[in-house]
């Protein structure tokens, strides 16, 4: 035994560790989840806290100093009219680039996930993700002048006769203006191009997983292809439309970088954060507007719930 | 249509091939199926079964020939349009629908008003012993829930022809053997022509009324379960169903006289003392014992020939018999069996 025991016995130090480690499953659970807790925890939720705090104090008028007392008088000031009107022109800009980029990117993400070989699947999906390679600000201004009254659409109607179709749409009310950059129809024609990755690509996920057996028992069953696209595949597939909307939705709510290069400057969200604490010191009428997104995201969610968009999951 | 006494054919396969690229999935088949009939198409996998089957079900099309059903030609004719219904082998069941409504997805698509659908559904759990489970999601069923469900989502739309894939391959034993039995009610119930895929011997052997043997995509028998199994027509049969001994030609000559290739079942050999008295009509060779298994039930000894060659023999274990002196490995012994069991395989030309 104790002549034996040099061979096996003596372990390493790290041997000695990792049999401790393969033991105790509980304690490598618990190595392993600390750090990402305590950051989840301390930086992201204590962060969310100290911002929601922050919007039940109020700014002097006089000093312009942040007077620590609990007050309902920045969420009262939230909403008067012209802040009612950058939430809901930022909800509905939202919506309109949810519902857009669902549209779009369902074709898509369907001939990828039941159509395409190995090789295009591959090809679309670079394609899909190439644009996240470069700089969103790159992509911004190259958008910026491509939509400008000098830039290539209007060269194009100009010379393809349809001048008239882009004049007509811009002089619609409220979304049209002066050029394409600068008029809502811009923003959010940059909107859906920035966000369509996100709609594509959790909607390939949920219809690559519909086993092509289901599609099969469909017309097996009497079902005419459409029908098989209404009864089967559509409701399979409306968790990753509604995964994908989290991501277009809530992304365009906080966005304020697009409004602002592109559009007619009227204040989004996003931009009326970025003043109230940048420009105007106001830190509580910031939190309170950083708020908005979080309860309009929270009723999306339970709305889209309700409406059983996670059932199939 | 006419009033002939033998049954109206269910389905007929005329001279049908489904060939992929160099791939002959399905190779010239010609066969045709009764109405009524439990028809089992039994093989290895590859053998092209699964693609008949998908043929007749219309998710594949033939890349030459013709099949009927009912007497109506199916080219060109989609899955949704076929009077066949397919019980999946997994199931593919919605897993967005209750049990309920996957059943009433037919009737459904049929246009059958909700709460009459609802009925049938119901009717239909009932027969399949599921009574009370329509409200259940497919996900909260078991294995073998859940194949009486697609079972019952098909035999809901009274197809002229159900078509069932490997339908019981992934039951456990106790189970696969218990739903054998409640299928083989089921189709003498509804009186359904099935067309029933599977590669489990002794599944198409106990349940169907006739078996088409596949082997690379040609059919290499048609028959009653003993016909198959009593007169396999070639090698593959004999050795795919059941186990079979196959003696070469050469050592054919020294047992029977006769120089031409045999099979003969491990069960129709007996084993008696190297001294016994050979019956008249029978046949006997010499041999010792190479290996005993025992397997419950029976045992298996492998017994090499004293002419050269092995033969494998199922013993019954009838009485306290395993262990004996005379029955260990190494021992000589006569091997003894009735000369009507010797099936003389044709001499096949060896497939491409």
């Amino acid at each position: 035994m104790s002549a034996a025991a040099p061979a096996i016995g003596m372990p390493s130090a790290w041997r000695r560790v990792s049999t401790a480690l393969y033991l105790r499953p509980g304690l490598v659970l618990f190595l392993l989840l600390t750090p990402p807790m305590l950051w989840l925890g301390i930086v992201y939720l204590g962060s969310l806290f100290a911002l929601l705090a922050q919007s039940f104090f109020y700014i002097d008028g006089f000093t312009g100093q942040v007077v620590r007392e609990v007050t309902l008088a920045t969420y009262a000031e939230l909403f008067t009219a012209a802040n009612i009107g950058i939430i809901w022109r930022t909800a509905g800009m939202a919506a309109s680039v949810t519902i857009a980029c669902a549209i779009i990117a369902f074709p898509i993400a369907y001939y990828m996930a039941r159509y395409a070989t190995m090789r295009t699947k591959a090809l679309f999906y670079l394609a899909v993700m190439l644009p996240l390679w470069s700089s969103y600000l790159v992509r911004v201004y190259a958008w910026k002048l491509i939509l400008a009254k000098e830039g290539i659409i209007t060269w194009l109607a100009e010379h393809l006769g349809f001048a008239w179709l882009l004049d007509g749409l811009l002089s619609i009310d409220v979304i049209g203006g002066p050029s394409l950059s600068a008029s809502y129809i811009g923003t959010f024609l940059v909107f859906v191009y920035i966000w369509i990755p996100y709609m594509i690509l959790p909607i390939e996920a949920a219809l690559e997983r519909v086993p092509r057996s289901l599609v099969e028992a469909s017309a097996d069953l009497g079902a005419k292809p459409r029908a098989t696209f209404r009864k089967v595949i559509l409701p399979l597939a409306i968790p990753g439309v509604a995964a994908g909307s989290i991501f277009t939705f809530s992304l365009t709510l906080g966005d304020y970088i697009i409004p602002g290069i592109i559009g007619n400057s009227r204040p989004f969200i996003g931009m009326a954060v970025l003043q109230h604490q940048g420009t105007a010191g106001n830190i509580p009428m910031a939190a309170a507007f950083a708020v908005v997104p979080i309860v309009i995201m929270g009723i999306y969610l339970t709305v889209a719930k309700r409406l059983g968009a996670f059932d199939a999951l | 249509m006419t009033d002939r006494a033998e049954p109206p054919t269910a389905v007929r396969f005329a001279r049908v091939s489904r060939h992929y690229g160099e791939v002959r999935a399905a190779d010239d088949l010609s066969f045709e199926i009764a109405d009524g009939e439990f028809f089992s198409l039994l093989g290895p996998s590859g053998s092209g079964k699964t693609t008949c089957l998908r043929l007749i079900a219309g998710f594949e099309q033939p890349t030459a020939g013709e099949i009927f059903v009912h007497g109506r030609a199916m080219a060109g004719v989609p899955p949704y349009e076929r009077d066949v219904n397919t019980v999946f082998q997994d199931y593919a069941l919605f897993p967005h629908m209750t049990v309920a409504d996957n059943v009433a997805y037919g009737p459904m698509i049929k246009g059958v008003p909700r709460e009459e659908r609802m009925r049938e559904a119901a009717a239909m759990l009932e027969m399949v012993a599921l009574g009370g489970l329509g409200g259940r999601k497919p996900s909260q069923l078991s294995g073998g829930q859940r194949q009486r469900v697609a079972l019952a989502r098909a035999l809901i739309n009274r197809p002229k022809v159900l078509l069932l894939d490997e339908p019981l391959g992934a039951l456990d034993l106790k189970l696969r053997e218990q739903m054998q039995v409640e299928l083989k009610a089921i189709q003498r119930r509804v009186g359904i022509t099935f067309v029933y895929v599977t590669h489990d011997q002794g599944e198409a052997l106990s349940m169907s009324d006739r078996i088409a043997v596949f082997d690379r995509g040609r059919i290499e028998q048609i028959g009653t379960a003993t016909d198959i199994y009593e007169h396999p027509a070639s090698a593959f049969v004999a050795g795919f169903v059941g186990v079979s001994n196959l003696v070469a030609a050469e050592v054919a000559a020294a047992i029977t006289g006769a120089s031409a290739t045999f099979s003969i079942r491990p069960e129709k050999i007996r084993i008696e003392r190297p001294e016994a008295a050979v019956p008249e009509g029978h046949c006997a060779v010499g041999g010792r014992i190479e290996s005993v298994l025992y397997l419950g039930a029976n045992t298996r000894y492998a017994i090499a020939l004293d002419h050269g060659g092995e033969l494998t023999v199922l013993d019954q274990n009838r009485e306290e018999q395993t262990g004996l002196a005379d029955r260990r490995v190494g021992a000589p012994v006569k091997l003894v069996w009735n000369r009507r069991h010797i099936q003389t395989i044709g001499a096949r030309p060896p497939a491409p």
